[in-house]
């Protein structure tokens, strides 16, 4: 277990590139160095096309970096073999996905322990406790279509925690969501993952919502390529 | 929740298509089993002993259509022979019982034999057990016309100790062909399971007596009058059936009266006769068994095709459950599993399949033979198919679940920024 404050996620020379349809290697993620502390709560701005979301695929573990190394809770995330990263992935992340991605079939109860069934194991009071956290313990046994876009989310919310992650990976999380809404929403994931003591890495490219954090980063800074293609200079390989 | 959770959230996902591909698993299954067990079954019965003779002695021709006549009571009889080999043939050191059979009438399509009382107290169709009359019943009396009826007719036309009937000449039923004698019946037959359980059973004095009938034993016509005895040399059985020694004696037999005389034929042994006829129709069990495994083959296929057409709606499923932490593996055995579970839920409906289409062929059989299949009789098929049948719709999974395995998650969660 990380101590608060001690580095959780430490990312270097991170560089991951995909084929064009015409066969150009496109160099989409260039991230000299990111670092983020253990209980640490980080805002980052990513435009439409900054690579926002492949950088967090990289450090989920759900991409493979070309190079650079990626670790986390002190294991190097970029030398795992796939199983490995998803064995990290399912014990030490958290993920709220734009859309949510929750499962249409399952209640939300079943959501939030299918959360668990790659990780802790499931424990179906824990999943209850989480959902009524999240405001939700009136809409266990509901699917996701009977439930409001603001109520999805927080199941999803839940859904992040179960695992008890370290870090919780957050991709537009408000995306979907009305001006307040988005507020609440935001409130609720900063606040869960407090009190849970995970690390949060929020992509947004909401202002209001990036002022609201301590410490928040452009990704077009961070990310050279996406600087590169900014400029109009480059990102083909 | 585990693994077998989501498998089961699948089925009731895709309930229409799983219902369906389980319905055509479990009649795959079911066929097969009843092909497989229908087949040694019906092998076993007709071949398997269980008729307590070991030989049949008739007029020259077939051995097959002397024993499917006397044994099973099908077909026409081959012709008669002299009472006078009958009684040289009973005489034999080497036979241990030998009883008359004179056929040639029915009553509503059933089967009249002739014989003699021993059939009642000597002949044991298995080991100690010979026939056994319902309460209130007792042998025929040879010199009268009365009748012992085998279970499965009197519980079809309704016959009962005291019941009357008028004998039909011939082997079919014919209402022109109705004989002027009046039999009563003296005793139902307990159940036998056999072809017996299909007969009407009269002395053989009554077939000779029989209004219409006349005996050529000597070579000319000779018409029996109510006040003398039939002579010897005019007497005539269908057949004789006889329990040997032992197989040497059989043996013998069969050289003496096949192959060096010329006026009988020795159907022996009786087990051997009727294998020959499996043999010869063979082809109709081949056939129905290929039939089967093709079923088999269509129902591995709907596996497929069903849990693979599912594929493309699902991929975005995987993709969240690999990014819950998921392994490839984990997806890849959950439609494995998926596959295996639709075959172990039609392999069970299979054994209700099995089940109806073994009544069916229980009704059919006992009907047209009197034999009576053991529907609970277990055969390796009933283990072998379910459990082939699974393997192969796991084997069928694999493509789907390869389709799983390599579901990419990045690209299927959300577009790429």
């Amino acid at each position: 277990m990380s101590e608060p404050g001690a580095v959780l996620l430490d990312v270097t020379d991170l560089k991951k590139s995909f084929a064009s349809p015409d066969g150009e290697r496109m160099l989409i993620v260039d991230v000299p160095r990111f670092a983020l502390a253990a209980g640490e709560q980080v805002a980052v701005r990513g435009a439409s096309g900054s690579g926002k979301t492949t950088f967090l695929n990289l450090v989920a573990g759900i991409l493979q970096a070309d190079r650079g190394t990626i670790v986390l809770d002190g294991h190097t995330v970029t030398a795992m073999s796939e199983s490995g990263r998803d064995r990290l992935r399912a014990r030490t992340l958290g993920y709220v996905f734009q859309n949510f991605n929750l499962l249409q079939g399952y209640t939300a109860l079943e959501n939030v322990m299918l959360g668990m069934l790659f990780g802790v194991g499931v424990d179906a009071t824990r999943a209850r406790g989480l959902l009524e956290r999240v405001g939700l313990s009136h809409r266990v046994d509901y699917r996701p279509s009977q439930l409001s876009i603001g109520q999805q989310q927080r199941v999803a919310v839940a859904r992040a925690l179960a695992n008890r992650p370290k870090l919780v990976l957050a991709d537009e999380p408000t995306g979907n969501l009305d001006q307040r809404h988005a507020g609440e929403a935001l409130a609720l994931i900063r606040e869960v993952c407090r009190e849970s003591g995970a690390a949060l890495l929020l992509v947004s490219h909401d202002p209001a919502i990036l002022a609201s954090f301590d410490r928040s980063e452009d990704l077009t800074e961070l990310n050279h390529a996406a600087a590169a293609h900014a400029a109009g200079t480059g990102g083909a390989q | 929740m585990n693994l077998m959770s989501l498998v089961r959230r699948s089925l009731r996902q895709h309930a229409l298509s799983s219902f369906v591909t389980i319905v055509s698993v479990g009649l795959a299954a079911g066929l097969t089993m009843s092909v497989f067990a229908i087949n040694a079954q019906t092998y076993d019965a007709f071949t398997g002993g269980r008729v307590g003779f070991d030989a049949v002695l008739g007029a020259r021709g077939s051995q097959l259509q002397l024993v499917l006549n006397t044994v099973f009571h099908l077909e026409t009889s081959p012709g008669n022979i002299p009472w006078t080999l009958y009684k040289e043939i009973a005489g034999d050191s080497r036979v241990t019982l030998a009883i008359p059979y004179a056929v040639g009438d029915n009553y509503q399509g059933y089967r009249i034999v002739g014989t003699t009382p021993e059939m009642f107290t000597k002949f044991t169709y298995r080991e100690g057990r010979g026939f056994v009359l319902k309460a209130g019943g007792r042998v025929f009396d040879e010199t009268k016309k009365e009748a012992i009826v085998g279970h499965y007719v009197a519980g079809k036309l309704g016959l009962d100790v005291g019941s009357t009937f008028n004998p039909y000449h011939g082997l079919q039923f014919s209402e022109r062909e109705r004989h002027r004698d009046e039999y009563t019946v003296v005793a139902v037959m307990e159940p036998t399971n056999g072809p017996s359980d299909r007969v009407l059973w009269i002395p053989i004095e009554g077939i000779y007596r029989m209004s219409g009938h006349v005996l050529r034993g000597t070579g000319t016509v000779y018409r029996p009058s109510d006040d003398e005895a039939v002579p010897e040399e005019h007497r005539e059985v269908s057949a004789v059936m006889l329990k040997l020694r032992n197989p040497q004696a059989g043996f013998l037999l069969n050289q003496t009266i096949n192959q060096q005389g010329k006026i009988a034929t020795l159907a022996w042994p009786i087990g051997r006769v009727m294998a020959e006829l499996f043999d010869r129709i063979g082809w109709v069990s081949r056939i129905l068994t290929m039939v089967a495994y093709l079923v088999v083959v269509v129902a591995a296929g709907s596996i497929l095709a069903s849990i693979y057409n599912t594929m493309n709606e699902r991929r975005r499923e995987f993709a969240i459950l690999r990014a819950l932490g998921a392994r490839r593996t984990t997806v890849f055995s959950a439609i494995v599993l998926e596959a295996s579970t639709i075959t172990a839920l039609g392999a069970l409906l299979g054994f209700v399949v099995y089940g109806g289409i073994l009544s069916a062929a229980f009704v059919i059989v006992r009907a047209q033979t009197g034999v009576v299949l053991d529907a609970f009789k277990f055969d390796p098929a009933l283990w072998m198919t379910p459990v082939g049948m699974i393997l192969l719709g796991a084997l069928a999974g694999l493509v789907p679940a390869f389709k799983a395995y390599r579901t990419d998650v990045a690209s299927n969660l959300t577009q790429l920024s």
